[in-house]
């Protein structure tokens, strides 16, 4: 047991590969609980998360802000219903082919990307979550690509091994739950290791990165295609839900609800994500259910959920400054030092170490370091004090 | 003890609904009926549009006041799907398979309602009268629950088409049209009366952009004598402001959908406003050549107008009367026929054979196509020019079919409202 406990402290992959497990098993557990529409909203959560995830590696921890991953969404929902389309490839083929085609999109951007900072970027992302949906519209493509009205998807048909009447939305849900799972073991290796490394670095301090010998821009378009993938993935995974890819589908609100999503959740930290992709399907929905029980006019109604999801997002981003994942870490951490204070009341020089800093001399304007000056979003997601340990 | 004599009478009710219901079909209990919609609430289709679904709850409200139908009550729960069609499928999925309606009315929009077609007749939902003029809901063999209502712009297109073609023969025309199924079906029809040859310009526009000055400029510069517009009312106004800046002053000829004066007189006003000129909406619409179908909001002496001025008076005062209101309250008068034809234990299968059977006649002014081979709703319009705030019908209401078949005169007077509003029932 020992060993077991010791291999998952040293190895990432080992640790995380068995996170995963337990996530599909317990994904398994859940979907086959609920009735279809949780399963049509778990999977709903669950391609949200990959792009959430994408989107939280560029900006978190590349400090590349992206407006522009609602498009990236569209890139690959469209790939998705035109190669089953076309080609009737097998599913897995189908999403690949989405992640794969939406990474090509990204080297395009990423070019663009690093060669700008802050607003400019912003602005250039910006463009293209505008105008590629528009894309569709063009007059040379309108027969390939639907034009306004989109293209449909015959939806996938659960394999006849699982029954007659297994419903179709767990199915989706199965498939959903397993793409983004898979896109959090992937990024969340990539994240621990040397390529998370050094994007952190070049956030940090472009020009102090690039003395070191890391090749900022070349680091950058990586980020930005590695992201793009997995909002690709997102979109596939979107069309193969919904069953449809349709300019309305990825409006400008799409991108700026991924911006919100990796806020709320957590800048940087992959479980932030999937927080996140909670909040955008869940808090739309219950404030809708809530405004309809509420008896008000017609025109306070129909604009109430807008307005309480709003609200919603200033409340968590007012109690939980870096995210509900950063707040959750943040109230384990302060059980686990009272427990500890307990146990050792003498205050020892660990116990000093592990406080929370108020002497700290960085500016004002310097992003919060906690304890041992490092960035709140480094900490990776293997939980406090293997971390600490380390440091 | 209370409480429990409560409990009692609460599992009391409880059961009532659940097992005296007869049917037993999704959505309908001894004392409701459940039906569900998705309605652009808010997004680029809100202004205007968002009315429809207010005005069918007032008149389901209306009804359920009267004593409902067969005893039961209509429970109208309709979502906003902002237009975006992803939400329409995750709306829809919710009505079908939390709410468990009984079915899908009125859904709105044919970007957004035809990615959930499948969907629900997969599910053996009805889906009845889909709140868009698109052909693609005619389609019985492939989707036996949908059910057209309002007349499909192919049939809508001939008729002005040959409208077009009598009464300006050899005249130059200009089509401005919305570059989706919308526009190009309503082309499609103008194109089967109007000579090619006559046809000077033809220029499109994609919904969203509000920039049509080029569009404007070309068929002005085309100078053609009659414009006809298959828009929606946006568009209508903001092409209608683009000819009065070119001070270009063809004949107006607006497709149904874009032409309700007073929803023009607004967005013109307010659209002039935005761009820092005062101008008088209502001058400029005027003698415009549209068609209807139903009843003109401004027609005081019309029955059903009357009664769905008053419903509208008692229910939803602060919204404006207009031809939102009488759409919202006709297509939902319709849908009471269908729930009243179905019988005294409606069944999801019962509502769609009773409606390929029906020969409803109601608040339109021609009747509808359905049958066993069509679905689609009503099957023709009267031409009519816009006169102050209302249209005014010329000459007799006018039927075709969606293909090569010919344009006939409807002759059979608009039935009177009955009394009580509510339809006769059998």
């Amino acid at each position: 047991m020992g060993t077991v406990l010791n291999v998952l402290r040293r190895s990432t992959l080992a640790r995380h590969t068995a996170a995963a497990l337990a996530a599909i098993v317990a994904l398994y557990f859940l979907t086959t609980a609920v009735g279809p529409y949780r399963d049509l909203q778990i999977a709903q959560a669950a391609y949200l998360t990959c792009a959430v995830a994408g989107l939280t590696v560029l900006t978190g921890l590349g400090g590349q802000i992206s407006l522009g991953h609602g498009a990236f969404m569209a890139v690959g929902a469209y790939t998705a219903v035109l190669v089953i389309g076309h080609w009737g490839w097998p599913l897995a083929a189908v999403l690949a082919a989405a992640a794969g085609v939406t990474a090509v999109a990204g080297v395009v951007v990423g070019a663009v990307a690093a060669r700008l900072h802050g607003p400019y970027l912003a602005g250039a992302t910006l463009a293209f979550a505008v105008g590629l949906p528009g894309l569709a519209n063009y007059k040379p493509l309108t027969d390939e690509l639907g034009g306004q009205n989109g293209l449909t998807l015959v939806p996938p048909i659960p394999p006849a091994g699982l029954g007659e009447t297994f419903p179709l939305e767990r199915w989706q849900s199965w498939i959903a739950c397993l793409g983004a799972v898979i896109t959090l073991f992937l990024l969340g290796n990539l994240v621990r290791g040397r390529f998370g490394r050094t994007l952190r670095a070049s956030r940090d301090d472009e020009i102090a990165a690039a003395l070191s010998g890391v090749r900022v821009a070349r680091l950058r378009i990586t980020a930005t295609v590695v992201s793009a993938a997995a909002a690709g993935l997102g979109g596939g995974l979107l069309a193969v839900v919904a069953t449809l890819a349709a300019p309305g589908a990825f409006p400008l609100t799409l991108s700026l609800q991924l911006i919100a999503a990796i806020i709320i959740g957590g800048l940087g930290s992959l479980p932030g994500a999937v927080w996140g992709a909670l909040i955008l399907v869940y808090v739309p929905t219950w404030a809708s259910d809530l405004s309809t029980s509420s008896g008000f006019s017609h025109n306070i109604a129909s604009n109430l959920p807008l307005a309480i999801y709003g609200l919603v997002l200033i409340v968590v981003t007012l109690a939980f400054p870096r995210g509900l994942q950063g707040g959750l870490r943040d109230i384990g951490g302060a059980v686990r030092r009272r427990a500890r204070k307990r146990r050792d009341p003498a205050p020892g020089p660990r116990a000093s170490t592990s406080g929370p800093t108020t002497t700290h001399p960085g500016g004002a304007d310097e992003a919060t370091p906690d304890q041992a000056g490092a960035r709140p979003d480094d900490r990776g997601d293997a939980g406090g004090r293997g971390e600490r340990l380390r440091r | 003890m209370t409480a429990a004599t409560l409990a009692a009478a609460a599992s009391g009710c409880g059961g009532d609904g659940g097992d005296g219901g007869g049917s037993g079909a999704p959505g309908v209990t001894a004392t409701t009926v459940t039906i569900g919609s998705h309605q652009p609430l808010t997004g680029p289709a809100a202004p205007g549009y968002s009315a429809n679904s207010a005005a069918s709850k007032a008149f389901f409200d209306y009804v359920n006041a009267n004593g409902g139908i067969n005893g039961r009550k209509i429970v109208y729960k309709y979502v906003d799907d902002a237009y975006n069609p992803t939400q329409t499928v995750s709306v829809t999925q919710k009505l079908v398979l939390q709410d468990k309606v009984f079915a899908i009315f009125n859904g709105l929009g044919t970007p957004t309602h035809s990615k959930v077609v499948d969907y629900l007749n997969a599910q053996r939902v009805p889906d009845l009268f889909v709140a868009s003029g698109c052909g693609c809901w005619d389609e019985p063999d492939k989707h036996p629950q949908t059910f057209g209502w309002q007349v499909d712009y192919i049939r809508e297109g001939k008729i002005l088409g040959d409208y077009i073609k009598k009464t300006y023969a050899g005249k130059k025309v200009a089509y401005f049209y919305q570059n989706d199924d919308f526009g190009q079906d309503g082309v499609k029809g103008l194109d089967k009366y109007i000579p090619k040859d006559q046809v000077v310009s033809r220029q499109s526009y994609q919904p969203g952009g509000t920039d049509i000055s080029a569009q404007a400029q070309a068929i002005a510069q085309s100078k053609a004598d009659v414009v006809v517009l298959f828009s929606i009312p946006t568009y209508t106004a903001l092409f209608r402001l683009a000819a009065l800046k070119l001070n270009y002053k063809p004949t107006f000829a607006v497709s149904n959908v874009g032409s309700d004066p007073i929803t023009l007189t607004g967005l013109l006003e307010s659209f002039a406003k935005k761009g820092g000129s005062e101008v008088k909406g209502s001058p400029l619409i005027q003698g415009m050549v549209t068609d209807g179908y139903l009843s003109a909001p401004g027609d005081a002496s019309n029955s059903w107008t009357q009664l769905f001025k008053k419903i509208h008076a008692q229910y939803i005062p602060k919204l404006p009367f207009n031809g939102n209101i009488v759409y919202g309250m006709s297509v939902a008068y319709t849908f009471v026929q269908a729930l009243q034809a179905a019988g005294k234990n409606p069944t999801r299968k019962g509502v769609v054979d009773a409606l390929e059977k029906s020969h409803f006649t109601g608040p339109g002014v021609v009747p509808f196509a359905f049958s066993e081979k069509s679905h689609a709703g009503y099957t023709g319009a009267v031409i009519g020019t816009i006169k102050g705030e209302n249209v005014v019908p010329q000459g007799q209401p006018l039927t075709t079919d969606d293909g090569d078949g010919p344009i006939q005169p409807y002759t059979a007077p608009q039935p009177q409202a009955p009394a009580n509003g509510v339809p006769a029932a059998g």
